[in-house]
């Protein structure tokens, strides 16, 4: 049941995409992103479109992967299409009681939904070819430059590994406590809101009790460990960039210079 | 027949990259009143079986049988099937969660939908049970030691009476006393009750002591199902997947090995000592009173 919730939803494979240095992953996320809300016109739409398929064909993960993402933002992206298309004021398409749908409308609503889509598709190939682990030490990297202004980059680089480390576990125990207390007679769907509230209780608190065991439980290995934080302190796999990482860059970076060429030149059909 | 699997047949994760097939084509017939022993390495099921069988998890394919009804039909009561199937999960004692371990013990029988005074008599006699000192009754929980601890969670299964008490691994993390006095506590209620116990266990030793018959898992299948004697008769494939037979029984093969007519089908300490017995003075020690 809980088990099929998946948060670091990383797909192991052997492909480009996956050993590529997830700071340029993060970037390359970042720049698409961006791309995506200033394209303009048809032929831009077919560049970003283009781009993507190559990079999830390079990637080698199912397709299917991809789109379980779409399925949760399914409402969002209804809820903005619908406001899109009644909301907009314009040239008159079609008008019944008090809705108006205008060409603008339209345009606007298929356009949000499209950039949503390669927006949940695009930050899905970046999470499904890097593990959470890697994420981490790619921002963690990435941010250092802060830690000279006192800010405690690795602290928190170290904080958001443990917590997505600690994510799997805690739904595991979850799961695992739930169906003991279930085997007691507990009944954790029925009843009014206050009672599920109560009916909770059985879950949560021995939850709870095992988090803070396993919290302290950490901290004692860490400490038996000798670790004392982010100064000075090295990495057993550091970061660094290959060739195969300048020329992602390079490609990012085209993929983006001619998104903009698009925008300023070729805006048909806007 | 109190419970019947057939074809039971589980996978976990299912269409993601991690999907395994726990369980693969498990058919198995649980007697009224047994006491059976499932062994298996890490990973070979076991967990997975056991909760099959009062429908916390439902197969990906197969049925169950619960005296005769089948569990997955949609007008087969699920919460009845778990009063009546009583599962102790591994490392109980993270279950405790109420103020005062009486309470805990009674949130099953409440369950149940029995009155206060009810559930409270039922936790009497299962805390008596499990040899909790009276004096602990009202305190927390989370004050008592381990072995303290496991014996609480147990009660809190026993208070509902069950008819099938299901024990995944009771005493893994105990010492030597505190696994005895557990193991003892489920062979009473077998005895006492004639409930039908089922025992998952990792001790070849507590295996053999106990049980009447053993159901062997691997990779997801029933690999042998039989008395112990039997089971541990096949104790080189046993080995092959990470498991043994007891140690008495090695002990047994090596002295025949050496040319001491001794029965290698021992698998307890009492039965290797006489068939040892028979074979050193030729006398059927089963009448003699060895503790002298």
């Amino acid at each position: 049941m809980l088990r099929d919730i998946t948060l670091g939803q990383y797909y192991p494979a052997d492909s480009v995409i996956h050993k590529l240095d997830p700071r340029v992953k993060l970037f390359g996320t970042m720049i698409y992103i961006i791309s995506l809300f200033c394209f303009r016109g048809i032929a831009a739409l077919a560049i970003a479109t283009v781009f993507m398929f190559v990079v999830i064909k390079l990637s080698k993960v199912p397709f299917k992967f991809m789109v379980k993402g779409l399925k949760a933002i399914m409402i969002l992206m209804l809820i903005t299409a619908a406001f899109n298309l009644f909301l907009t004021p314009g040239e008159e398409l079609v008008s019944f009681w008090v809705f108006t749908i205008t060409k603008e409308g339209l345009t606007n609503a298929v356009l949000m939904a499209i950039r949503l889509t390669y927006l949940i598709l695009g930050t899905s190939v970046m999470t499904l070819t890097t593990t959470p682990n890697q994420l981490t030490d790619g921002l963690e990297k990435s941010l250092m430059p802060l830690s000279k202004i006192g800010i405690p980059v690795h602290a928190i680089a170290m904080m958001m590994s443990i917590a997505l480390r600690f994510i799997p576990i805690l739904i595991e125990e979850t799961d695992k406590i739930m169906k003991a207390q279930m085997a007691r007679g507990a009944d954790f769907e029925s009843g009014n809101l206050l009672k599920k509230v109560k009916n909770m209780i059985p879950l949560l608190v021995p939850l709870f009790v095992s988090a803070f065991r396993r919290a302290d439980d950490l901290a004692m290995a860490m400490e038996a460990r000798c670790y004392n934080g982010g100064e000075g302190r090295t990495k057993m796999k550091p970061l660094h960039y290959e060739g195969r990482d300048r020329l992602a860059y390079l490609v990012v970076l085209a993929y983006f210079v001619l998104i903009l060429v698009c925008r300023i030149f070729l805006r048909w059909p806007q | 027949m109190s419970i019947i699997l057939d074809k039971v047949n589980y996978v976990y994760s299912e269409e993601t990259a991690y999907q395994i097939q726990a369980l693969k084509d498990v058919s198995l017939e649980i007697g009224d009143g047994q006491f059976i022993g499932v062994i298996g390495h890490t990973g070979s099921g076991k967990s997975t079986l056991i909760q099959h069988l009062n429908g916390l998890i439902k197969a990906t394919s197969g049925s169950i049988y619960f005296h005769g009804q089948d569990i997955y039909d949609d007008d087969f009561d699920l919460r009845e099937l778990r009063n009546r199937v009583g599962l102790v999960f591994q490392y109980p004692e993270h279950q405790l969660f109420e103020t005062t371990i009486f309470d805990d013990v009674c949130f099953g029988p409440k369950n149940q939908g029995l009155s206060k005074e009810e559930a409270g008599l039922r936790a009497f006699e299962a805390l008596r049970n499990v040899g909790l000192p009276e004096e602990l009754y009202y305190q927390s929980p989370f004050d008592l030691s381990g072995g303290q601890k496991r014996r609480v969670a147990i009660a809190g299964v026993l208070a509902m009476k069950p008819e099938v008490l299901i024990l995944d691994e009771p005493t893994a993390g105990l010492d030597p006393a505190g696994r005895d006095e557990i193991l003892d506590l489920v062979a009473r209620m077998h005895r006492e009750r004639g409930i039908t116990v089922i025992l998952v266990s990792h001790s070849m030793e507590d295996v053999a002591k106990y049980v009447e018959r053993i159901i062997v898992m691997n990779q997801g299948q029933v690999m042998f199902d039989d008395a112990p004697k039997e089971v541990f008769r096949h104790y080189k494939e046993l080995e092959a997947i990470g498991l043994a037979a007891p140690q008495v029984t090695y002990l047994m093969h090596e002295l025949k090995e050496r040319g001491l007519n001794v029965d290698t089908d021992a698998t307890t300490v009492a039965e290797a000592r006489a068939s040892l017995m028979q074979a050193l003075t030729g006398i059927d020690s089963g009448r003699m009173d060895i503790h002298r």
